[in-house]
């Protein structure tokens, strides 16, 4: 009888139990002859035992509430839009039953809430964040000024986050069009030529809303409302690092504001 | 909706022993699981119908991992092991597990990031040899290599422990 020769990829297969019956004889018969490598073989099989005990209680914990699935679901699902709107969305749904859902879209063609917020922040970034010649209209050294020019615009008290501490700093800011009305833009930047945007208006309806992220074919971002307060941070970062700064300012803004 | 809630769901606890396994901080490792699920549920509409839900979110879960291990390089911040051991043991030990997990851990430190997710994802996570191929988009063969490879350098690595523990631990701490 011939038999094909037994490899490192057997070894590994004997270790991880992935031989059907037949390769694993044959492999400890190979063993029973190689006592070298049957005594490799044997430590690869305390290790794999060894790490899988190892790691096995982490699974065993329960699982964080932030973690939990269906929150962060409903935490997508729901925009804040305005309060007739929300109620035709529920009709519809009441109608339509699940497919009503697939409606959404009708119901809402422009995006509201937090989207629209979203939207415009992801689209000032594209337009500003690249600008070699002009990105800010006021420079960081105009802090105070930049407060005051949006405070004023916006109409209600805007604080200029500090995001030194992260390693960013600011590069200034400006007044810009939303279709909902102006918002505050300040850019941000790491030292090293990334920069960041973060948009800020007021949203028509009071109160806040958890962040969520959004994302566009060029940048992230991550929005939320604090106090009626809209706020959406853009980069091109990756969520890791856009998330905390994003909770970094949340934090900064409750404190300020 | 439903089908997403069944299929991720129970794979959170082995998304996060994943991510601790790779980071150790289990804060950093359950915020990483917790941007990979916000991207699972944004993106699950994007995802091949007959694609296999758990290499796709441990596609995912290791591709925010490795960003973040690399960033951390970059800005030279490593932690210690002293805690990042502690923080892993999950029953009190004995003097003597506790100095042998401490070992294993230190160990699993010192393996180059490429062998330590093979041999995580094979072992740990029980992903079969395509699976993990598919997860780190490399080839099987080299799902293999690296896996051999790993185990001869923690085997190696462990064996050698009166030597590696106290005077090498500074110089693997920078590795991270």
């Amino acid at each position: 009888m011939t038999m094909h020769p037994i490899g490192e990829d057997d070894l590994q297969g004997l270790v991880d139990e992935r031989l059907d019956a037949a390769r694993r004889r044959e492999v400890e018969a190979y063993l029973d002859a190689h006592p070298e490598a049957r005594m490799r073989t044997a430590r690869m099989v305390a290790l794999r035992a060894e790490m899988r005990a190892a790691f096995a209680p982490i699974a065993t914990e329960p699982v964080p509430a932030r973690l939990n699935l269906a929150r962060m679901v409903e935490a997508r699902r729901r925009p804040v839009r305005p309060t007739w709107q929300a109620m035709a969305a529920g009709l519809l749904l009441l109608i339509g039953g699940a497919g009503g859902w697939g409606l959404r879209e009708v119901v809402s063609p422009i995006p509201t809430g937090i989207e629209a917020l979203a939207q415009s922040a992801s689209m000032n970034y594209a337009v500003y964040a690249p600008d070699h010649t002009r990105p800010v209209e006021l420079a960081a050294a105009n802090r105070d000024e930049l407060a005051g020019w949006f405070s004023s615009r916006l109409k209600r008290p805007v604080g200029v986050p500090d995001l030194s501490g992260s390693g960013y700093h600011l590069m200034g800011g400006r007044l810009v069009a939303t279709p909902q009305g102006p918002a505050g833009l300040l850019m941000y930047d790491d030292g090293h030529g990334a920069r960041f945007v973060m948009l800020m208006r007021p949203m028509n309806v009071p109160g806040d809303a958890p962040m969520r992220p959004h994302t566009t074919e060029t940048s992230n971002g991550y929005a939320w409302i604090q106090d009626g307060l809209g706020y959406s941070l853009v980069g091109t970062a990756v969520d890791t690092v856009l998330h905390p700064l994003a909770d970094a300012i949340r934090r900064a803004t409750a404190k300020n504001i | 909706m439903m089908d997403m809630m069944r299929l991720i769901g129970p794979l959170i606890p082995a998304l996060r022993r994943y991510a601790r396994a790779l980071l150790r901080n289990p804060t950093d490792a359950d915020d990483l699981v917790q941007d990979c699920l916000e991207r699972a549920v944004g993106h699950w509409h994007q995802r091949q119908a007959d694609g296999d839900a758990r290499t796709w979110l441990f596609a995912i879960l290791h591709n925010l991992a490795v960003t973040q291990m690399r960033q951390r390089v970059r800005r030279g911040a490593h932690m210690p092991i002293e805690d990042t051991a502690e923080a892993n043991l999950a029953v009190a030990p004995t003097q003597e597990s506790g100095l042998r997990h401490r070992d294993l851990m230190t160990a699993l430190d010192a393996l180059p990031e490429e062998q330590r997710s093979v041999l995580l994802l094979v072992t740990v996570e029980g992903l079969s040899y395509a699976e993990t191929a598919d997860v780190l988009a490399i080839p099987t063969g080299t799902v293999m290599s690296r896996l051999s490879r790993a185990r001869d350098r923690m085997i190696q690595l462990m064996e050698g422990t009166e030597t590696l523990a106290p005077t090498k631990r500074p110089l693997l701490r920078r590795i991270k």
